[in-house]
């Protein structure tokens, strides 16, 4: 990933977070990878952990399993429908996925794009919101999912959640 | 932005103000303890257990690997230090925290995540005597060198700066009490050069001064003084702002190269705005142990839930007495920034509008047998080397802590003769003006 660009810096309701990782149920991964050690993989796993369906798509190694999911060189490759796209490229790589995401959005039934920590395309968010498709960027699905479910603050991380409610445990 | 999903989701639940929309006095209570989902215990408890049972080998894996978010072992995690760790940064405005057993192991921690042996580092002079030992000796050591400069004037910074230099460390209102720093300009100099800001914001606490909001990277507390409150329970805690760029230009390598007691794995990549504390819990806590207890995590909790409104009376009170002693005979000076005399009360006026803090020193006339009649006849004061309890604490640094210095020495340290370092507690006030009264003769 590269660094996060230096735009204003965005911001997302927990309320709109919540909703999404909470009704997708499966998760086209752009640039996911085979190699264990790199953050596209463990993030895979730990949605995997979590309930979802992770697909990964990369051209690299189409064909090939990775996480015991077959891999696929592109989103239209992809026969399944999915609900929601996770980039996890670089920023420059994000527009192009972005477009293919709109493209395939109605047919696969995706209504998001996610792109990872580090990833930001503004133009391209402004194309995907256009075609109704919902934006994130600069985050990443597993760290949300650790800060929104009672995960993340365990490693000391400020969530943001003030809440005197009794929480499920999970989503 | 776009944030309007084509369909209704599912029903979203009722908004709620995000937690840096809330007063210091909610996140005092609040921040970090939500009930316990499983028993729905209101109060956090306290996890005394060493370790956590995983769930199965591959959650072991992944835990070990930092792939997942869980417990392994209290020396690297704990549930109840957890709790804490939020709140810490939730007070002070930043990403994430880390604790440690005491202040010095909080410094520690830090430092060891920013500096390879060989590197040095800038500090002002107007320190808690023990980092200034830590900081010029026992770091010395392990090969860091520390530059120790006069804080009064922030160009003393710049020029202190090295190609080596890695940080920059203050305390806003320093210890023993009296100065306080012009923060904005020490910022400018530590952003130029691309280096972070440390401050260490014990005397401050988070309720009289944020120094994340002046632009500080960082911030380090002793939890012993007035956060856990009560003079009961040891600690430290290290918090990141999330703001800083340790990419920038190569400078903390520990921070962006791949990490090979993870695999390769590279901190600031994968975890982006609080990389710099997994790194600091996760290879110098783990490595170098000095892990927080659950139970003083537990007192320092509770002692939290009331830190604003203990603040507001510490203040108040050490506002009385330093007025008190300004005008006292037996009294030559008083040096508290909240006292219109100060040179410092312009600067306490900006940067710790509630209070300038409630430890401080003033002089007597009487000299040297006049601190020690004084620290011998009080009778509520207690005669101590701590600051930041609820009970006043009084210390005469010439005949105790600094003894064993040459005059010119205990001069320097703002440690003379006739120098007394008051921390003013919560007692009736005007008990403590007469305490000092009779005392003084």
């Amino acid at each position: 990933m590269s660094k996060p660009a230096a735009e204003e810096p965005l911001h997302y309701d927990d309320a709109l977070l919540r909703r999404i990782l909470t009704n997708a149920k499966t998760i086209a991964m752009v640039g996911a990878s085979p190699n264990w050690v790199r953050p596209s993989n463990f993030a895979m796993k730990y949605l995997q952990r979590k309930g979802y369906r992770v697909i990964p798509v990369n051209p690299g190694h189409a064909g090939k399993d990775i996480l015991g999911e077959t891999t696929y060189a592109c989103l239209r490759d992809i026969p399944d429908k999915f609900d929601m796209v996770d980039v996890f490229r670089t920023s420059d790589a994000a527009g192009a996925i972005a477009d293919e995401a709109i493209e395939v959005a109605a047919n696969k039934g995706a209504q998001v794009l996610w792109m990872q920590l580090g990833v930001r395309d503004d133009a391209a968010a402004e194309r995907a919101a256009a075609a109704g498709v919902t934006v994130v960027m600069n985050r990443c699905p597993k760290i949300e999912y650790g800060r929104l479910f009672g995960e993340l603050g365990w490693s000391g991380v400020n969530t943001g959640i003030i809440s005197s409610k009794r929480r499920k445990p999970g989503p | 932005m776009n944030d309007k999903p084509k369909k209704a989701l599912s029903p979203s639940p009722a908004p709620s103000p995000a937690a840096g929309e809330y007063g210091i006095e909610t996140l005092a209570i609040h921040a970090g303890a939500s009930p316990e989902p499983v028993t729905g215990a209101r109060n956090t408890p306290i996890y005394q257990t060493t370790s956590y049972v995983f769930e199965d080998v591959e959650h072991a894996a992944d835990l070990f690997n930092l792939q997942t978010f869980g417990f392994i072992y209290s020396r690297l995690t704990n549930p109840t230090v957890a709790v804490l760790e939020e709140r810490m940064a939730a007070l002070e405005g930043g990403r994430a925290a880390v604790c440690a057993a005491s202040g010095h192991a909080a410094q520690f921690l830090a430092f060891f995540t920013l500096l390879e042996p060989g590197d040095e580092f800038i500090s002002s002079l107007n320190l808690y005597g023990g980092s200034i030992t830590q900081f010029g000796h026992s770091f010395k050591r392990l090969g860091w060198t520390c530059h120790f400069v006069d804080p009064t004037n922030p160009e003393n910074f710049q020029k202190a700066l090295t190609p080596k230099c890695k940080a920059i460390f203050i305390e806003v209102l320093a210890n023993p009490g009296g100065i306080v720093l012009d923060v904005e300009p020490i910022v400018a100099i530590a952003r130029e050069a691309g280096i972070p800001l440390i401050v260490d914001n014990t005397m401050a606490t988070p309720y009289l001064c944020r120094p994340m909001e002046w632009g500080a990277d960082l911030v380090v507390h002793s939890t012993t003084k007035f956060l856990s409150g009560h003079g009961t329970s040891m600690g430290g805690a290290l918090i990141e702002s999330g703001k800083f760029d340790w990419a920038r230009d190569g400078k903390f390598p520990t921070m962006t190269e791949p990490d090979p007691a993870y695999h390769g794995l590279k901190f600031y990549e994968t975890f982006g705005d609080f990389g710099f504390t997994m790194k600091a819990r996760t290879v110098a806590l783990r490595d170098f142990g000095p892990a927080m207890s659950p139970a003083n995590a537990f007192y320092t909790i509770t002692g939290i839930e009331s830190l604003p409104v203990r603040m507001e009376r510490h203040v108040a009170n050490a506002q009385k007495v330093a007025k008190f002693l300004d005008a006292h005979p037996a009294v030559d000076w008083v040096s508290y920034a909240g006292l219109k005399n100060s040179p410092y009360h312009a600067l306490a006026k900006k940067y710790l509008p509630r209070g300038a803090g409630s430890v401080f020193t003033f002089g007597l006339k009487g000299g040297y047998e006049a601190g020690i009649r004084l620290v011998e006849t009080v009778n509520l004061f207690s005669h101590l080397a701590n600051v930041g309890d609820t009970r006043s604490l009084i210390l005469h640094p010439a005949s105790t802590t600094h003894r064993q210095l040459t005059d010119e020495q205990r001069h320097a340290a703002g440690a003379g003769p006739d120098v007394i370092r008051l921390s003013v507690g919560l007692e009736t006030a005007d008990d403590l003006l007469a305490d000092l009264d009779q005392a003084l003769g």
